[in-house]
């Protein structure tokens, strides 16, 4: 019998890779100002090697202070949120699992904005502190969810969480529009942490990103197994030997931290998590040795067209990021419950 | 192999199992059966450690909580009742993960033996051809198979089933007890099954368990523990008489 392999193939990788590339250095050219492409690889390369950037090149800064590290951001933001979402609708065998329709990403916004308003602080590390009020709030609320949801119906339909999701999301932005309103002058604007937005990201917030994709999304791919065994069912996984406490522990530990990091970055950016994973595993199938990798290039792809489009659809102006995604999320929300339901009824 | 004492499940304070105690050994077939609501298939549930309970369950004189759950996994296996899929898995991607029990670390990879275990598997339920087919797309009868091979793959001492052929036609009822009938040849091995149809728990198994309101009406051998005293005292009804005219409409 010819072994089948499971996972990502090379050349499949190399494929999503390019993708992704391509994606990138068009959006890092297109902008208020577009660069030539030829001028992105100078610039880019001159300064890695610390060659002086020729004079005839227009406007180096903007995209290296400004651009650069803000598509990077969109990028690692991306692909952690999508993974995210990939892990969750596993973990919980529910296609319209997410950190925006769980509230997930609500709560981590509040943890940040409490944080800020009442300036809790790490000693050394400043804005650590936001970012694990993020976290711890990320995580609680996935529990209190996810209790909640048991407690109503104990074979977690997808309907429950999605509705405790709602409740729990409305709940938590009333608290967090109190404290921006007794807070305005240190907390950013409520569309921030309810639409998103990278316009900000310099390169300190890049690599923190990057460190935790490595460290959080790099724990839930190595739970692909795993997660195979829950999406299939939570009773079957147990039976064939999974440590169901401990492997949906870790996955809900290795989720907040991401979400968390992601929204006291960028806000949190809603129905990314959402979308990606469902049109990945289109093309991967639901195996997530296969549908994790490639959530992790399409999320960044995504996020960072999602991105391009809020930057310049009406320049000068503006839009926040979480206006696009949640614009294709939520009618893709909408066709994959009616889809999904068609077939429960059928 | 294994051996129940004292098992007590409790919802809330309603006593769903009270004070079951049984054991099994090598080569047995033990048929748990009793009216709907009797406690039957949470005694699976609770000994495959898939809800709390009191009392214990030994594996091997050994406590089954002191096992790590791949150690577990493969001395036990479960079929449950139904499965139901969410998401497109292939048929050859479900009856693999039965094989994880045998590699649980997360860098542990496929190994030679595994594969045989897994054609064998395939082999012995004849689901060869829908291999590369979504589990979305398949019958009851062809899903519950799926999750057998998958046992079978996963190789256990024990297998419990809980009502593994519910919902299933006829002829898949007779494929899925004779195989089991079949995987219980090998010395070694012992069967759970829980059962509501009398005639096939006569049919398959040797010893039998009389559950009532979660107690123990009987225990032992089969033909000694369905006697009619037993039945018409559990089910309310004159149990051999039914049994008798439905046949006889067959003649």
């Amino acid at each position: 019998m010819i072994k089948k392999q499971e996972g990502f193939r090379i050349y499949e990788y190399i494929l999503f890779a390019g993708i992704t590339f391509l994606v990138f250095i068009l959006c890092v050219s297109v902008g208020s100002v577009s660069v030539p492409l030829k001028d992105i690889f100078t610039i880019i390369w001159n300064s890695v090697w610390g060659i002086p950037i020729p004079e005839t090149i227009a406007s180096p800064s903007i995209i290296l202070s400004v651009r650069l590290p803000r598509v990077i951001c969109a990028a690692l933001t991306g692909a952690s949120l999508s993974l995210c979402g990939g892990a969750m609708q596993g973990l919980l065998r529910n296609p319209l699992a997410d950190g925006s329709t769980l509230g997930v990403s609500s709560g981590a916004a509040l943890g940040a904005a409490i944080a800020i308003a009442f300036g809790i602080t790490m000693p050394s590390l400043p804005f650590a502190g936001t970012m694990v009020m993020a976290i711890v709030f990320a995580f609680v609320s996935l529990i209190v969810i996810l209790t909640l949801a048991y407690k109503m119906d104990f074979s977690l339909s997808t309907n429950t969480i999605i509705l405790i999701g709602v409740i729990y999301s409305m709940f938590v932005s009333s608290i967090l529009a109190l404290i921006i309103t007794f807070a305005p002058d240190k907390v950013k604007h409520i569309t921030f942490w309810t639409m998103g937005s990278l316009s900000g990201s310099n390169f300190d917030n890049a690599l923190v990103l990057l460190f935790a994709l490595v460290i959080f999304g790099g724990g839930i791919v190595l739970h692909a197994r795993e997660l195979n065994a829950f999406a299939i069912g939570e009773e079957n996984a147990l039976h064939i030997g999974v440590n169901v406490k401990r492997v949906k522990l870790l996955i809900m530990i290795f989720v907040s931290g991401l979400i968390g990091v992601c929204v006291s970055i960028g806000g949190s950016i809603g129905f990314i998590g959402l979308v990606t994973p469902h049109i990945v595993r289109m093309i991967t199938g639901p195996n997530h040795k296969r549908l994790l990798p490639a959530s992790l290039f399409g999320g960044a792809t995504f996020l960072m067209l999602a991105d391009l489009v809020a930057r310049v659809l009406l320049n000068p102006l503006e839009l926040p990021i979480g206006v696009v995604t949640s614009f294709v999320g939520a009618i893709l929300f909408v066709y994959i419950f009616y889809t999904s339901r068609r077939k429960t009824h059928a | 192999m294994l051996e129940v004492k004292n098992l007590k499940v409790r919802y809330g304070n309603l006593t769903i199992v009270d004070d079951v105690s049984f054991s099994i050994n090598e080569g047995q077939w033990l048929m748990i059966v009793g009216p709907n609501g009797a406690g039957k298939s949470t005694i699976i549930r609770a000994v495959s450690q898939g809800a709390p309970y009191t009392g214990e369950v030994f594996l091997y004189d050994k406590k089954i909580e002191e096992y790590k759950p791949y150690e577990r996994a493969r001395i036990i296996g479960v079929l449950a009742q139904s499965n139901y899929v969410n998401y497109p898995f292939t048929v050859r991607e479900v009856i693999r993960l039965g094989r994880y029990a045998y590699a649980p670390g997360i860098f542990s990879r496929q190994s030679e033996e595994d594969e045989r275990y897994i054609s064998e598997a395939i082999e012995m339920t004849g689901l060869g051809s829908l291999l590369n087919k979504s589990v979305l797309t398949l019958s009851g009868g062809e899903l519950q198979r799926v999750f057998l091979a998958q046992l079978f793959a996963q190789n256990p001492r024990i297998l419990l089933l809980d009502e593994p052929t519910n919902h299933l036609d006829l002829l898949y009822q007779k494929q899925v007890f004779a195989l089991i009938q079949d995987w219980l040849k090998t010395p070694g091995r012992a069967v759970v099954s829980v059962v509501h149809d009398l005639s096939l728990a006569r049919a398959y198994g040797r010893q039998a368990l009389l559950l009532d309101k979660g107690k123990i009406k009987a225990l032992g051998d089969i033909d000694e523990v369905l006697n009619p005293k037993n039945l018409d005292m559990v089910y309310s009804m004159d149990v051999y008489a039914w049994m008798r005219s439905k046949l006889e409409q067959w003649r």
